[in-house]
């Protein structure tokens, strides 16, 4: 407290007021307090900030006259959905219109992932092939797709493409099951029947078994040297086999619920629809072309030095890539492709300018229109998406830990 | 004793030409049978698109006309485009005031000019101006109802000139609320760094969309009754506070490359947090992170599109509303080549520009 300059005020200065002045201006000064006052009146200003539009919003909803509360969860929608993964109708309630668009959103960014990493790895281990035909190629699909808005991309499949398709009547059809047309792509449903769940049961508990021995096999490798002689056989055995078994066995029988055209539409079997269609198309080749990108730079993280040293210790080059190059570029490649990941997420909210049923057309769409609860219906979508992204953010931290580079 | 014969060892086959056209074609293109086959393969998939693709493009496209109907040849339906190339750019302005975009692009171009080409003086003066001075000026030149110019209201705003805007407005206001948020995020004061860490992650974690949504949904309920914002103000906020988030980040990158020496020295010359941070270290800071702010504009420009959902017609809106206009009907392919093909130009542009700085940037160290 015994600053220089404090101590000079103090000298000149009299009276109560120049007094009190001297003593903030010293507990200002004070490096142990001053973060506490400017931490407070921080808090002070949010709390203010808070109250205030806190203020405005229960005024302006009062003079609108809209209610507030989350009672309108489980009022009756009255509206219909293009495409639901649960039972749906218009009887029932708000509350099930977010569940049928949560999943929705869902559905469309799993299918995304998925077909986005599978032609990302490719578009990206082709830019860095030795045939330059190729690697020009790729690289022409990964500047163009990734320099073009992701709702421009939608719109061109959706009302370019996708709409110039035919009538269904004029279907392009691959034999009597699969179908092309204005209204979708429809192909046939696998029905269940009895005896076909043991089936399922008997792959899941045979992919365990697989994975118990290859656990085995590679432990036993890592301390002797030599693995279980033919785990990969073995594994391979188990997989078809177990199922195999259980089928004769139970007897089970599958038939297919094949696509009919009754009237102006295909009835029966599964469909994708146009809007998913479309979005399914765009989300997976903009992703896809930063995905790419993500997966060259990890694979030229990879120091020339560490293929040259697994050469030299005499492993083939398939070794080389799957104990040696991959490791090391999964470790850059990860963070980021999950980032990737994350967006595709939150970009397969476009759906809702063209329609697709996801939780941001459906909810913050049609039921906000509806209700006009404008506070609770957005709050509630934006936790939906900030849960994924923390959830898999937090996922993510927990896996970088476990694989980032024990330094010396 | 046995006569041994001696023999030449039979000459080693000469190495293969490691130059030339033969050797490059060898090297990079029909590498082994499997490589050889899929260049073949790529090479008749060319063959059977591009030129039917060059054809339909420009060889028997029609260029000028005042409706479908003048596109009755079998390739593409320019005319669309050009017909109405000054909606698409201008949107709704009135036409005789024409010349104030025309003079906000043309600002626009000489100063992305002056800051991009190396040998220019007086950078950081121009910087500046671009970061402060600019926005303003831009903003009266085009709504006017100042100085004698006649008052353009920003519903009549679109196009191209739109897109721009947004885009301008969303990087250069979010510049100085990322950088105070990265400042928060890096504080030593729990409440401060908890309270910026929150408004980060938040929106980063919801996609634009529902910003948006917010922004001309919830943006009006918040104020006060006799407060009414602009559409387009709407939009901007919500732009602003989402594009804050990501430029935090970014900035933060940088923040945390500068070593810890750095911050020790400024405070052991007696400098207070904020004339060491604007003197010291967001000096360095800043230059690490240009190439990830040009990236976060790219990502910002594509984001602009969806504006489209709350009412504002953008570049795309426009020529999405086009495609809908009886006279026009059928040129979806057409407005969706042009609007991509716009958007392109732009953001290769940029992705260029950061890579060149990328470039210059590792040869410094």
């Amino acid at each position: 407290m015994s600053d220089p300059e404090g101590a000079s005020i103090n000298n000149t200065s009299s009276g109560p007021v120049n007094r009190l002045l001297n003593s903030i201006l010293l507990l200002w000064r004070d490096a142990s307090i001053r973060p506490l006052i400017m931490q407070a009146v921080v808090v002070l200003l949010v709390v203010a900030m808070g109250a205030w539009v806190i203020n405005n919003t229960m005024n302006n909803l009062e003079t609108r006259g809209i209610s507030t509360g989350f009672d309108f969860l489980s009022q009756e929608a009255g509206f219909g959905i293009l495409q639901s993964l649960v039972e749906y109708d218009e009887s029932h309630s708000y509350g099930r219109t977010f569940t049928v668009g949560i999943l929705n959103t869902l559905l469309v960014s799993v299918l995304g992932i998925f077909f986005a990493t599978v032609l990302g790895f490719l578009m990206g281990v082709a830019r860095l092939s030795p045939n330059w035909l190729l690697a020009r190629l790729s690289s022409v699909f990964i500047e163009t797709f990734r320099n073009i808005p992701l709702l421009l991309q939608i719109f061109f499949w959706y009302f370019a493409v996708l709409a110039a398709l035919p009538h269904p009547r004029q279907s392009y059809a691959l034999g009597d099951a699969l179908f092309l047309n204005l209204r979708g792509f429809f192909f046939p449903k696998p029905v269940m029947e009895q005896g076909l769940s043991a089936v399922f049961i008997s792959c899941l508990v045979a992919v365990g078994l697989a994975l118990f021995l290859r656990y085995k096999h590679r432990k036993q490798r890592v301390e002797t040297g030599k693995g279980i002689s033919g785990a990969p056989y073995l594994m391979a055995a188990l997989i078809v086999g177990i199922p195999a078994i259980t089928w004769w066995l139970s007897g089970a029988t599958m038939t297919f619920d094949m696509p009919e055209l009754k009237g102006f539409n295909f009835r029966g079997g599964l469909s994708i629809i146009p809007e998913l269609g479309a979005l399914l198309l765009a989300l997976t080749i903009y992703t896809a072309a930063f995905i790419a990108e993500v997966v060259r730079a990890g694979i030229e993280s990879v120091q020339k030095g560490q293929k040259e040293a697994a050469a030299s210790l005499g492993l083939k080059p398939g070794k080389t890539l799957s104990l040696v190059v991959i490791p090391q570029a999964m470790k850059v490649i990860v963070p980021p492709l999950t980032n990737q990941y994350l967006n595709l997420a939150k970009n397969s909210s476009l759906a809702t300018a063209i329609g697709y049923p996801d939780l941001v057309n459906v909810f913050a769409g049609t039921t906000l229109n509806q209700t006009g609860q404008a506070v609770e219906v957005i709050a509630m979508t934006m936790a939906v998406y900030l849960t994924i992204s923390l959830s898999v953010s937090l996922l993510m931290n927990i896996y970088n830990k476990r694989v980032a580079l024990i330094e010396r | 004793m046995i006569e041994q014969e001696l023999k030449m060892i039979p000459a080693r086959e000469p190495p293969k030409m490691a130059v030339g056209t033969i050797a490059w074609l060898r090297g990079n293109l029909f590498t082994g049978p499997l490589g050889t086959a899929a260049i073949l393969l790529i090479i008749y998939g060319l063959i059977l698109t591009v030129p039917p693709l060059v054809q339909w493009l420009f060889l028997d496209a029609t260029w000028f006309g005042a409706s479908s109907e003048a596109c009755d040849r079998e390739g593409a339906c320019w005319a669309f485009i050009t017909a109405r190339l000054d909606q698409f750019i201008y949107g709704f302005y009135p036409s005789e005031e024409y010349w104030r975009p025309n003079l906000f692009f043309a600002q626009l171009a000489v100063l992305v000019g002056w800051l991009s080409i190396k040998s220019t003086p007086w950078k950081k003066w121009v910087l500046g101006y671009s970061l402060v001075i600019m926005p303003v000026v831009s903003w009266f030149l085009l709504y006017g109802d100042i100085f004698g110019l006649a008052k353009v209201d920003t519903h009549q705003w679109g196009g191209l000139m739109l897109t721009l805007l947004l885009a301008l407005c969303g990087m250069i206001a979010s510049l100085p609320f990322g950088v105070l948020l990265a400042l928060g995020r890096r504080s030593d004061m729990p409440v401060i760094r908890s309270l910026c860490t929150a408004y980060i992650e938040l929106w980063r974690g919801v996609p634009l969309i529902t910003v948006l949504f917010m922004a001309s949904v919830m943006l009006p309920l918040f104020m006060p009754v006799e407060v009414s914002f602009d559409k387009l103000l709407r939009a901007m906020i919500g732009i602003i506070m989402f594009q804050s988030a990501y430029m935090a980040e970014v900035v933060r990158g940088g923040l945390q490359a500068i070593p810890k020496g750095q911050f020790e020295a400024f405070d052991s010359l007696g400098l207070s947090y904020w004339q060491g941070m604007i003197m010291i270290v967001l000096p360095q800071a800043m230059r690490l992170v240009i190439p990830g702010v040009v990236n976060t504009f790219i990502a910002l420009f594509k984001d602009t599109s969806l504006v489209l959902v709350i009412g504002l017609f953008d570049l795309l809106a426009i020529i999405q509303a086009g495609l809908n206009d009886p006279k026009w009907l059928g040129n979806s392919i057409e407005g969706y080549l042009f609007a991509g093909f716009v958007f392109w130009i732009f953001c290769f542009g940029m992705s260029k520009y950061s890579q060149r700085l990328e470039q210059q940037l590792h040869q410094g160290h």
